[in-house]
């Protein structure tokens, strides 16, 4: 079997013996020694626990136990998901000091009870406060469109590791685009379910207030797969929500017939790039849906989400920079820094703002039930760029790649990037639902990948 | 802000760099600078828009 199989083929074939777990996992663990010297995806391979678990899905298997529904699927999480044994690095140097992780996250032990295999923990930026993927410490991750471009950020490993065929699944986390950038930017589909939806125990935090964790994938199934293994609350994370799961698998194929799909017009249109116009309108054109709306106050609510990010990121750092400033990447270390210095008064309104912004973006969704934008204003930036054209004037690059993933994740609503296959580079388009209709928007992603409108592209190698 | 913009930017980093004992090399301040600067027009945005006193803000807590 090509180790570049979708989960759900590899799953199918082990439960109907015409492969092993083992092999898959022998397979996947070359692929990610040969590619991953060029890609820099991981920075832990967990050789000899995959093997051992691995082989204890085929002993199951010999014995007539039931494959889970990924058995023998090889995953990686991005190393701010504790796994046993590993300091939870989350990109930084200093927290090579932490005592190895006691136990896996919730989600790792939720896809391995479903069968899954995990093969080793990402690269990303720095404590997760990164839009590009790159890495003092550990290296850029690189894209596998064009090894001297970007990944995107922070899930910078969790991104090149998919879109390079290492992995079927990886996961990521998505405080203000984490998981939508890196797939806009290596051409795959990311989910970033509703705020409170999966688990965030047991992970690395930036910003309490946004932080979410989702899969990352080559399609849609396979999304669809992770996720549904991953749902349930979780007491030990206190903003998990304690709604029962809504399995997506069974809906995935229920067709769009009836759903209102809505483009986000205004400032979802100022600051694209040509391609991410284009993508936008090709699935559009998909999709059936002419009707622009306005997504009221988004720009203020990029602003908000800038404000929070800064000074919760500050506050949670604050005794590293005290003692270990000189620790930390310089730019990131400066951002940090700055946090620290935000009047305490322009946090709170930020925070009063984002309940008035959800009460309005909310109301949106009584007319309809999707909305399109663009997941990042353009196609990957070569790594270390600096700026970038934006409708004609030179612009800062890095604080513009999440100006669209921003307002979005700021009220915690689901979100799946699509890849649309451009050339030479593909982009991310999002379908935003309103909150827990996750299977909205993987209900349209699935039939945008069935028409081939959305697809990640296999790279050259 | 004004035309001291900078000097008070710089002003508030010193201050608040001594309030919290957060050591700043010089060679950091530039970056801190205008990293602060940032932040503080895009505050300022938010700040702007006139919300209610009752209004709540979304960071809850649930007893």
């Amino acid at each position: 079997m090509d180790a570049r199989a979708s989960a759900d083929r590899i799953a199918s074939a082990v439960a109907a013996g015409r492969t092993t777990a083992t092999a898959v996992v022998e397979a996947a663990l070359e692929r990610i020694a040969e590619r991953d010297k060029v890609l820099n995806a991981f920075t832990a391979v967990t050789r000899e626990r995959a093997r051992a678990k691995a082989c204890a899905i085929d002993k199951a298997r010999a014995e007539g136990k039931p494959a889970g529904p990924l058995a023998g699927v090889p995953f990686a999480v991005k190393n701010l998901f504790d796994v046993a044994g590993l300091p939870t690095l989350a990109g930084s140097k200093i927290n090579r000091d932490r005592l190895p992780a006691a136990a896996d996250s919730p989600l790792t032990a939720r896809l391995e009870a479903a069968g899954a295999v995990l093969i080793g923990a990402l690269n990303m930026g720095e404590y997760a406060y990164d839009f590009t993927g790159e890495n003092v410490h550990y290296g850029p991750s690189r894209n596998p469109h064009d090894t001297a471009r970007m990944t995107g950020g922070s899930s910078g490993g969790s991104g090149a590791a998919v879109a390079g065929g290492l992995v079927p699944i990886a996961l990521g986390s998505d405080t203000n685009g984490s998981i939508r950038v890196p797939a806009s930017f290596c051409g795959i589909f990311g989910l970033k379910p509703t705020y409170g939806r999966l688990s965030r125990a047991r992970t690395f935090p930036f910003v309490a207030s946004l932080d979410h964790v989702g899969p990352l994938a080559r399609n849609t199934l396979d999304l669809a797969l992770a996720y549904d293994a991953m749902q349930g609350h979780d007491p030990d994370d206190p903003v998990c929500s304690r709604r029962p799961p809504d399995p997506v698998l069974p809906l995935l194929g229920s067709g769009i017939g009836g759903l209102r799909i809505a483009i986000a017009g205004g400032y979802f249109k100022r600051g694209a790039s040509p391609e991410a116009l284009a993508a936008v309108a090709r699935v559009a054109e998909a999709l059936g849906a002419s009707r622009e709306i306005e997504v009221p106050e988004a720009a203020r609510a990029r602003a908000a989400a800038f404000v929070i990010t800064t000074s919760e990121g500050a506050a949670l750092h604050l005794e590293r920079l005290r003692s270990r400033a000189g620790e930390f990447e310089p730019a990131i270390r400066d951002r940090l820094i700055s946090g620290a210095m935000v009047p305490a008064p322009l946090v709170v309104k930020a925070q009063k703002f984002r309940r008035w912004y959800r009460e309005q973006a909310l109301r949106l969704f009584e007319t309809i039930d999707a909305i399109l934008a663009p997941a990042t204003p353009f196609p990957a930036p070569r790594i270390g760029q600096q700026t970038m054209q934006l409708e004609g004037a030179e612009v800062p690059l890095r604080p513009n790649i999440g100006i669209f993933t921003q307002p979005i994740s700021f009220i915690g609503l689901p979100v799946v990037a699509v890849p649309v296959p451009l050339e030479p580079l593909p982009i991310g388009v999002q379908i935003i639902a309103a909150p827990w209709r996750e299977d909205i928007a993987l209900r349209l992603a699935h039939a945008l990948d069935q028409a081939r409108v959305a697809a990640a592209p296999r790279p050259a190698e | 802000m004004g035309a001291n913009e900078g000097d008070t930017v710089d002003d508030l980093v010193d201050a608040v760099a001594a309030a919290l004992a957060l050591p700043i090399e010089p060679e950091w301040k530039p970056g801190i600078r205008s990293n602060l600067q940032i932040t503080l027009r895009l505050a300022a945005m938010v700040a702007e828009l006139e919300l209610p006193d009752e209004a709540e803000p979304a960071s809850v807590f649930e007893a």
